[in-house]
C-alpha cells in the first residue's frame, strides 16, 4: 500500500493511501470530534462533526470520509469549524428532549461529552420539543425516541453486523423516526434477534437496558422496619 | 436469487388483477433489491395507497428488510400509508408558484375545506396535498383538481371548486 504525507494542524504525517482523514489524524494522536462513526462500521458522514478544513477547497469535508491524498494540507480546529461543532451539538440538543439529569446514559453519554468538549454552556436555538415515544415492549431493551440523534449506528450494526437490519428510520427531516420492523413495536419486531449490538451501538441513552431507568430503580424503604421488626421477634 | 418467495396472499385479492400486474412488474425487475422505488411506484399507482400487508409482500419479494421498505415508503411524498380521497386537489408550492401567492390560495383551500395540508377529509371525499414545483411555472400559481391542471389559480374561484367537490353527492 502506497504511502502519502500529508501536514495536519501543520504537523507532517504519513498515512496508507486508502485511509482517511480521520484514520489518519487518530493515528497521529490528532483527536477530532465524531458522533455517527463508530470503528468497525461504514461510514454515513452524517453527523459532520468531523468536518476538517482542507487547503484549496472552499468547502468543508467531512474527516471519515475523505481519503488521503499527496501534500493535502488539513486543519481540524480551526475557529470556523469550532464555531459549526458547536452549533452542531446544539441543533442536536434542541432538535430532540435530551434531559441529562434522568438520562440512563448520563456521564456515559457521547452527546453529553461532545458538549463538553466544544464548550457548549448553553443553547442558543429554539427547542423543537417534539412528542417522541419511548418504547418498553421489548423484553431486555427499550429505547427512549427523546434521546435519538439519528446517527444510525445501531441501524448499522444491526446489519452489517448481525446480519438482521431490524433498525430503520422513517419519515424524513423532524418527523424522522427509528422503527423496527414495519413501523412495529420493537417487542413484536419478529426479525429481532435480542442480540443487544445496538445498544452497545448507540451513543446516548436512546437504547437503553430495562431495568437501568431512573424510574426503574425502585426502591423499597419498609424493609428496613420489617428487618428491625423481625430481629426484635428473634432477640 | 432470481426465483420469487412464496407469499401470503390475503383469500380476497388471491385473484385481484392489480396483485398480477405488480407481480410482473416485480419480475420484469427480476425481484431485485434496487427495484424496491419502481416496484413502491407501481403498487401505489395500482391502489390508491401502499398498506402494511402490501409493504411486507413486497419486502418478501425482493428478499428487503421489511424497516428498510418502510424507510423508503415514508420518505418520499409521493407514497402514501393512508387512503387517498375520491378526489384530489394538490396546490403547487414551488418557488415560482410561492411567490405568485400559492400559500394565501393554500390558506384559502385550507380554510375552505377544514383540512391540513396532506390530510384526507373524514368522508373521504377530498385529499388536499401539496407538490414541490410542477415544473409549469409559467401559469404560477399552478392547482391540480383530479389531475387536471388549473394555472394562474385564484383564491376564490378554488374555494369555489373545492366546495363544490366537498358537496358533491
Amino acid at each position: 500500500m502506497a504511502a502519502r504525507t500529508l501536514t495536519i494542524n501543520g504537523t507532517l504525517i504519513s498515512a496508507r493511501s486508502n485511509e482517511t482523514v480521520l484514520e489518519a489524524a487518530r493515528e497521529a494522536g490528532i483527536s477530532i470530534p465524531t458522533l455517527c462513526h463508530l470503528d468497525g462500521l461504514s461510514e454515513v458522514g452524517a453527523c459532520r462533526l468531523c468536518l476538517v478544513e482542507i487547503a484549496g477547497s472552499p468547502k468543508l469535508q467531512p474527516a471519515c470520509h475523505t481519503t488521503v491524498t499527496e501534500g493535502m494540507e488539513v486543519q481540524t480546529d480551526t475557529p470556523r469549524l469550532k464555531a459549526h461543532r458547536r452549533a452542531i451539538v446544539e441543533l442536536l440538543f434542541a432538535e430532540r428532549n435530551h434531559i441529562c439529569a434522568v438520562c440512563v446514559a448520563s456521564g456515559h453519554c457521547e452527546l453529553q461529552q461532545l458538549a463538553v468538549e466544544v464548550g457548549m454552556s448553553h443553547v442558543r436555538y429554539e427547542y423543537l420539543s417534539p412528542d417522541c415515544s419511548v418504547d418498553i415492549s421489548h423484553a431486555r431493551f427499550g429505547i427512549d425516541h427523546n434521546r435519538c440523534v439519528l446517527c444510525t449506528r445501531c441501524v448499522r450494526a444491526c446489519d452489517e453486523v448481525e446480519g438482521v437490519h431490524t433498525w430503520d428510520i422513517a419519515g424524513r427531516g423532524t418527523n424522522a423516526r427509528l422503527i423496527t420492523d414495519l413501523n412495529v413495536p420493537w417487542g413484536e419486531a419478529t426479525s429481532c434477534t435480542s442480540c443487544g449490538k445496538c445498544l452497545l451501538a448507540c451513543p446516548t441513552g436512546a437504547i437503553f437496558s430495562r431495568g437501568s431507568t431512573v424510574a426503574e430503580l425502585e426502591r423499597d424503604a419498609s424493609r428496613i422496619a420489617t428487618i428491625v421488626a423481625a430481629r426484635n421477634e428473634r432477640w | 436469487m432470481a426465483t420469487a418467495s412464496p407469499r401470503e396472499v390475503p383469500t380476497d385479492q388471491a385473484n385481484d388483477k392489480r396483485l398480477k400486474i405488480l407481480e410482473a412488474t416485480m419480475k420484469r425487475h427480476q425481484y431485485r433489491a434496487d427495484a424496491l422505488i419502481e416496484v413502491l411506484h407501481k403498487a401505489q399507482e395500482l391502489y390508491g395507497h401502499l398498506t402494511e400487508d402490501r409493504l411486507l409482500a413486497i419486502a418478501h419479494s425482493l428478499h428487503l428488510p421489511p424497516s428498510r421498505v418502510y424507510g423508503v415508503a415514508t420518505f418520499y411524498h409521493f407514497f402514501s400509508l393512508t387512503p387517498q380521497g375520491e378526489h384530489s386537489c394538490t396546490v403547487c408550492l414551488g418557488t415560482a408558484c410561492y411567490v405568485k401567492g400559492a400559500m394565501e390560495l393554500l390558506a384559502a383551500l385550507e380554510a375552505e375545506s377544514g383540512l391540513r395540508a396532506g390530510s384526507t377529509s373524514a368522508d373521504r371525499k377530498l385529499s388536499l396535498l401539496t407538490a414541490r414545483c410542477l415544473g409549469a411555472c409559467g401559469i404560477a400559481p399552478a392547482v391540480i383538481v383530479d389531475g387536471n391542471v388549473t394555472g394562474h389559480a385564484d383564491p376564490e374561484v378554488m374555494r369555489a371548486r373545492v366546495r363544490a367537490l366537498l358537496d358533491e353527492e
